[in-house]
Parts: structure tokens; C-alpha cells; sequence
């Protein structure tokens, strides 16, 4: 029985209180599933609500698994996955720093407008560079840089939402 | 926290942090604590000192208390309550948690932690419990502002108790139960969202139904969750069954739900299950899956576990449904509420007709794979499944409420083949992390719930050893507990599996420099009795019963003894190894699954 291993990006709401992430990161090492990319940051400030964006990958019983799995943490609010409920958007933020000069700085500064990166630290000899947009394209303009001078990356992993008027989270009734 | 919760505590009468707890403690209706005082912990202990509502039983070791508090839970229906003190304390009980965790077991477990201001500083007997205990507990909470400390404690009882119960942390640094903190009253729950809303899904019944109507070989397959919905469940599951006259087979958790005497019922399922109840579930076009997990154990062989069933999962928490077998209808919520909706559905239905269904049962009943022979010659060797099985008449002949506890291995497996059960709560086992040493404590907590039951711990040797401190706490608190000791000089399923999978290579498994059980006994205020030969059992087993007091049944019994049926890991249902003499190749025991625990 061969199973396909298909990609997911699960949204979660949790309460942002001590150890909520180590939970979710926990609970991820713990039953063996996989982390591509995990973003976390407070979006509900009155309500103390984080929202978690991961990037996972597994056969549909494991995605399945991991969404039940998560919904079983008492401080998860609600998890959505993206990638099953239809069209979302998800973009991820790139800083890269490319070190180099003479024609390899031209061509690097070139390609970062055709991305539409923007240097957001510029020296004699570097350029820091802002970059945002899918995964595949942050992977395209990396390994463009690659060859013209190309020194640290740092990125955020992916943040997502769908697309579209519905809302994932009402959040009507009192919490 | 509200300023109108705020407003609501009686914070005027200036309560310290630990007086507030025992007070929440109080209106969560405990009456007992299973602990062990150390420094973080001392001013709950000195609120202790100062009341009489709230029993504290003292144990010998943290993990002890635990166990104690498991059993306490399960033979009451309440939840357990647990005290230990920071660092070691809260370590030596996280086996105890992840074997509730594992059984789905209410417990609220306090834990003492160093002041706040110390926390991160390596303090004396500091531990990141909170951290340690995170992936050992359904939840946990570490109380750093004393006004959230009332609706913490009440919240983790909320927690423990609600949907699939589990056991709870509370990290209780110094300062807040030292320094005052508002007796605040319960504030709408936060916890709303998690409630079960409604009852099963009447899709999923319906489906049920149809399925049920037109089988021509259901089954029920029961586990503990039947007995974690309360004794309501279990006369709810009698019923369907009564109605429907499908057979009922049950996990090792679930036994007791439905009476094993019962003709209906076909016994335990699984890697030591019966020969009927393993061939029903392989041969059945309807499995009908109530409160159980599809546990490794029960299933053998994922991919041919009743290959060619209907399958119907009905369980309190979703993530176990479709987790390992695949099903085609779910039933979300408590099987309380999904057996009274199958009741209601069958309604005045007759009985299907499934006389070819039981007459194939019967076949297989006949194999009578627990069978053994005991050679009655008074100087025989005893076989251990005997003694369970005379220990099981006689027991019923006193017509004394009944707890059995046992520890983990042969003895444990043989005990749930041989003992029968009628009524849930009575059986007291350590089934989805195997626990050894779960048994002695366990009875402890059973016999403070029930001070006037019969409470015997069903125990090997090796196994005994692991808390047999507590025959300690047995002696302070005059607990008549029977500690029945199939003592074969090995650590029997260890042996077990040695010699069917690695060429009787017995590695480390025989039991070297055993105390003498009789002199233990009596070095910890109990009565200590030996059976050596066939001829001494009844006898002994008779006086132990008889006995007012704590007692020590060294049970001598045979040393080689395997546990039968077996379904190799790795192996299908339908190829059990019945006995030494079957050829184990054919009985699917494979290099593959050798490979598996």
C-alpha cells in the first residue's frame, strides 16, 4: 500500500500563554511529524490570541492525525488546514546578504529588481536584501544569488491565509 | 482574571496560597491525597496538618502515590489527587502520569516548585517540571500569580474529568502557597469551547443501524472507555447487547464493562486474547469499535486486522479515530450517549438471526485456547493460570466485593484470561504503557477507596519488587491488601519472548537473590504464606482471604510456564500460537516482527 506524501499548511489559533508553542513544537517531535517552516506571532492582542502558520508534510492519515492531534492541546483555539479548504495566499519574508563587487554587484542588483527585493542595508561591498513572496520564489531568487556573491540568508517560513471573504476564526462565543 | 472575579473572591479573610488550594480541593469534592512532603511543599503541608476534611495517605516513593491515585480513580470514577514536592519529587511521579495519560485516568497532581524568583537558577531540588511533564500530561499549569491560583486548580479538575480524562499538572512555586492569595470563585468557564456539544452525530447512528440490521457477523469490540463513561455505560452496553444478541469482546481496559461469565461475551482480544474473540474479530463483516484505540496490542497486523468488516469507530476523542485502522463511519462523543442512541434506534427490533455466526463462534470456543492441564497430585508443580483460576473461586466464594490489581507481564495476561469480572471498575491494570510495579500501589489506592472490598494484588515477583516499599504504606494504614505472588524466578514474559525469538538465550531475565517473600512480609507488619506444591494452594489462598490483615502469597509456581494463545508481533489474528508445540513459523512469527515490540 504506497501512500502519497502530500505538503500542508495548518493554521492554529492558540493562547498566547507560557509554553503554548513548545506544545505544538512538542507535539510535532513527539509523534514524529514533520516541521518544514513555523511561524508564530500574536494577532489577537484583546483576546491574547497567537497564530500559529506550519508547513507540514505526510500521508492524508498523518495530516489528518496531526490536525486531530493538534485540536486535543487545551490552549488551541482552532486549526484550519489551508491547503484542504481551498485558495490561500502564503508568503514568507527573506533577508539575504549578498557580498561582492565590480560586475557580479551589478548583475545581483539587477535580478533583486526583477524580484522586486529591495536593499534595505547597502555598503561598498554588500547589499542586504528584503524579499518576500512564495517559498519557490524566495528559493529562485537564492539560487540566482548563488553564484554573485551570495553570504547569509535568514527567513521567516511561511505565513498564510485564504483567500477569499470567509474568515477562519469567528470567535463568537466567550473564551 | 476579570476585576469582577476579582471582586467576587472573599480575599478579605486572608487566606495563604496553600489554604486557598485545599479549600478548592474541597469543593472539588476530594477527600483523600496520595503524596510525599518535601521543601517546596511544606505549606500545603501545614494547611494540611490544620484541617480534617481532606485525608492525606503517605506512600513511600512519588511514583507510588501515583499509582495509588490511578487506582483510587478508576474504582471510584472520581478524580485522583496527587501532592509531591518540587525537583525529585516531581520526576519520581512522571512515570505514574504517562501510565495515566496512556489509560486515560483523572488526576489532578500537585507538584511544589521553588519561589518564582528562583526559577532558571538551578535552585536546590529545582526541575523544569512543567517542561519535563508536558508530553506526560493531558495539560499543566504553572501558577505564577496568586490571583489566578483557585481558578487554576479548579480548572485542571475541569480538565482531568472532561472528554477523554487524563492526568493534570499543577507547578506550585513556594511563594504562592506561602504568600496570600483570593479564594476566587469559579469564573464562567474558560473551558466552554471544549465540552462535547450535543450528542453523536444521528448520520453516524443511522448508518450504525442499517449496518447492524443487516449483518450477518457483528461484534462488538469494547475497551475503557466504557468504563471511563461511568457504570451507566456498562448496563447501557448489556442491554444492546441483550437486544441485539451480538457477541462483545473487550481490551484489557475495558474488561469488567460487561460480564465475563456471560455467554455473549468472548473474552479479552488481542496478542493473549482468546481464541474466539481473536477469530471473531478476523472473520466478522461488522466491527463495531466502542470507547477503544485499536491498540498495537489488540490489533496485531495492521493491514490484516478484520480484513473484510464494516467498521465503526465510536470514540470520545476524534484523533483516535482513523488514527491506525481506517473506518467507515465515525461516531464522535461519550459511548454513553452513543450506546443510548443505538438502544433507542434498535428500539423494539427482534434479535437478528445469527445462529451461523454462533455456531462458528462455538468451533472456536471448543479449541479452548486457555486450557491447561494441572496435575492434581498434592506434590505437584502449580501452574500459575490455576492459581488465578482457584484464586478467582474462592474469592467468589466469599461473595466479597472484589478489586483485583496487578502488575505488568505473565501473570498480568494470565490474570485477565483466568479472573472474571462482572462488574466495571474492578480491575485495576497498567494497559497501554505496561507499568511494572503498577499493582502494589495500585491496591493501596483501591483499598482507601474501599475500605471493606477484598483488594488483591495479582503479582509476579520481579514485577512486585518495583514499589514493594509500599508494603510500608500498606502497614501504617492497616490496609488489608492480599499481594498474590506468582513467583516463577523469572521475569516471565521477558523469558517468554526469549525463547521464542532469540533461541532461549535468557538474558538477563532470571530473577537472582529473591528476598525471602514469607520474612519480607513479616519484616513489614504483614502476614507472609508460601505455597510450594499443588497441594498447599487452596489452603493458602483460603488463610490469605481469611486473613483481617495484609498478606504475602508467595506462590510458588512453574518456572518455564508460557503464556498461550500468542499472536507474535507482527503476526495476523487468525495465526495465534496456541501452544509449545505449534510450529511458530506458521504462526507468522517473522524476522519482521521481530522488529516490533
Amino acid at each position: 500500500m504506497t501512500e502519497t506524501i502530500q505538503n500542508s499548511v495548518i493554521s492554529v489559533l492558540i493562547e498566547d500563554e507560557s509554553g503554548a508553542l513548545a506544545r505544538v513544537v512538542g507535539l510535532f517531535s513527539g509523534r514524529g511529524y514533520n516541521i518544514e517552516s513555523l511561524t508564530v506571532a500574536l494577532v489577537d492582542a484583546e483576546q491574547k490570541l497567537s497564530r500559529i502558520t506550519v508547513l507540514t508534510s505526510g500521508t492524508p492519515m498523518v495530516i489528518q492525525q496531526i490536525k486531530a492531534q493538534l485540536k486535543r492541546l487545551i490552549p488551541v483555539h482552532d486549526v484550519c488546514d489551508l491547503t484542504e479548504e481551498g485558495p490561500y495566499v502564503g508568503r514568507e519574508l527573506a533577508l539575504v546578504k549578498v557580498v561582492s563587487s565590480g560586475e557580479r554587484r551589478t548583475e545581483a542588483l539587477r535580478i533583486a529588481d526583477s524580484f522586486r527585493a529591495r536593499p534595505v542595508d547597502t555598503t561598498a561591498t554588500s547589499f542586504v536584501f528584503e524579499l518576500t513572496g512564495s517559498p519557490e520564489k524566495i528559493d529562485a531568487f537564492i539560487e540566482l544569488m548563488r553564484s554573485l556573491g551570495l553570504a547569509e540568508v535568514s527567513r521567516t517560513g511561511i505565513a498564510a491565509i485564504g483567500r477569499g471573504p470567509s474568515v477562519f476564526h469567528l470567535n463568537k462565543e466567550p473564551v | 482574571m476579570t476585576a469582577a472575579e476579582r471582586d467576587a473572591g472573599t480575599g478579605n479573610e486572608a487566606l495563604n496560597g496553600a489554604e486557598v488550594l485545599l479549600r478548592v480541593l474541597d469543593e472539588e469534592g476530594v477527600e483523600v491525597i496520595f503524596g510525599y512532603p518535601g521543601g517546596a511543599v511544606l505549606p500545603i503541608y501545614d494547611a494540611l496538618f490544620k484541617q480534617d476534611r481532606i485525608r492525606h495517605i503517605l506512600v513511600r516513593h512519588e511514583q507510588a502515590a501515583v499509582h495509588a491515585a490511578e487506582a483510587y480513580a478508576r474504582s471510584t470514577g472520581k478524580v485522583g489527587v496527587v501532592l509531591v514536592t518540587s525537583g525529585p519529587g516531581a520526576t519520581n511521579a512522571v512515570t505514574g502520569l504517562v501510565d495515566a495519560l496512556m489509560d486515560s485516568i483523572p488526576l489532578v497532581c500537585l507538584a511544589g516548585q521553588v519561589p518564582t524568583k528562583l526559577i532558571g537558577n538551578d535552585a536546590f531540588q529545582e526541575a523544569d517540571t512543567t517542561g519535563i511533564t508536558r508530553p506526560a500530561t493531558k495539560h499543566n499549569y504553572l501558577v505564577r500569580e496568586p490571583g489566578t491560583l483557585a481558578q487554576i486548580v479548579r480548572e485542571a479538575f475541569e480538565v482531568a474529568r472532561s472528554g477523554r480524562p487524563g492526568p493534570v499538572l499543577v507547578d506550585l512555586p513556594k511563594d504562592i502557597t506561602v504568600g496570600k492569595a483570593p479564594l476566587t470563585k469559579p469564573a464562567l468557564s474558560r473551558l466552554q469551547r471544549l465540552r462535547h456539544q450535543g450528542g453523536p452525530d444521528a448520520e453516524a447512528i443511522a448508518q450504525t443501524l442499517e449496518a447492524m440490521k443487516t449483518a450477518k457477523r457483528p461484534l462488538f469490540y469494547t475497551g475503557g472507555g466504557i468504563i471511563n463513561s461511568g457504570p451507566e455505560a456498562s448496563d447501557l452496553l448489556r442491554r444492546l447487547a441483550r437486544k441485539t444478541g451480538f457477541p462483545v469482546t473487550s481490551t484489557l481496559m475495558g474488561l469488567g464493562a460487561f460480564p465475563s461469565p456471560d455467554p455473549q461475551f468472548l473474552g479479552m482480544l488481542g496478542m493473549h486474547g482468546s481464541v474466539e474473540a481473536n477469530m471473531a474479530t478476523h472473520g466478522c463483516d461488522l466491527l463495531i469499535a466502542l470507547g477503544s484505540r485499536f491498540d498495537d496490542r489488540v490489533t496485531g497486523r495492521v493491514d490484516a486486522f478484520s480484513p473484510n468488516s464494516f467498521k465503526v469507530h465510536a470514540d470520545i476523542d476524534p484523533s483516535q479515530i482513523d488514527k491506525i485502522v481506517p473506518v467507515d463511519v465515525r461516531i464522535e462523543g461519550d459511548v454513553r450517549d452513543t450506546l443510548e442512541a443505538l438502544l433507542e434506534g434498535w428500539g423494539e427490533t427482534p434479535a437478528p438471526d445469527l445462529s451461523t455466526w454462533w455456531n462458528q463462534i462455538a468451533s472456536w470456543r471448543s479449541v479452548d485456547g486457555f486450557g491447561f492441564t494441572q496435575d492434581m497430585a498434592p506434590s505437584a508443580v502449580i501452574r500459575p493460570q490455576h492459581a488465578v483460576r482457584r484464586l478467582y473461586e474462592l474469592a467468589k466464594e466469599t461473595g466479597r466485593d472484589t478489586f483485583v490489581s496487578t502488575e505488568v507481564g505473565q501473570h498480568q495476561m494470565w490474570a485477565a484470561q483466568h479472573f472474571q469480572f462482572d462488574k466495571p471498575n474492578r480491575w485495576l491494570t497498567s494497559g497501554g504503557l505496561g507499568t511494572m510495579g503498577y499493582g502494589l500501589p495500585a491496591a493501596v489506592g483501591a483499598q482507601v477507596a474501599h475500605p471493606d472490598a477484598l483488594v488483591i494484588d495479582i503479582a509476579g515477583e520481579a514485577s512486585t519488587l518495583m514499589n514493594i516499599q509500599e508494603l510500608g504504606t500498606i502497614a501504617q494504614y492497616r490496609l488489608p491488601v492480599k499481594i498474590f505472588i506468582l513467583n516463577n524466578h523469572y521475569m516471565g514474559m521477558v523469558r517468554q519472548w526469549q525463547e521464542l525469538l532469540h533461541g532461549s538465550r535468557y538474558s538477563q531475565s532470571y530473577s537472582e537473590a529473591l528476598p525471602d517473600f514469607v520474612k519480607l512480609a513479616e519484616a513489614f507488619h504483614a502476614t507472609g504464606m508460601r505455597a510450594t506444591h499443588v497441594g498447599e494452594l487452596d489452603d493458602v489462598i483460603r488463610r490469605m482471604l481469611a486473613h483481617d490483615g495484609p498478606v504475602v502469597a508467595d506462590i510458588c509456581v512453574a518456572e518455564g510456564e508460557n503464556c498461550y494463545p500468542m499472536i507474535p508481533s507482527g503476526a495476523a489474528h487468525n495465526q495465534m500460537l496456541l501452544g509449545p508445540d505449534q510450529d511458530s513459523e506458521a504462526a507468522g512469527l517473522t524476522e519482521e516482527g521481530k522488529m516490533l515490540v
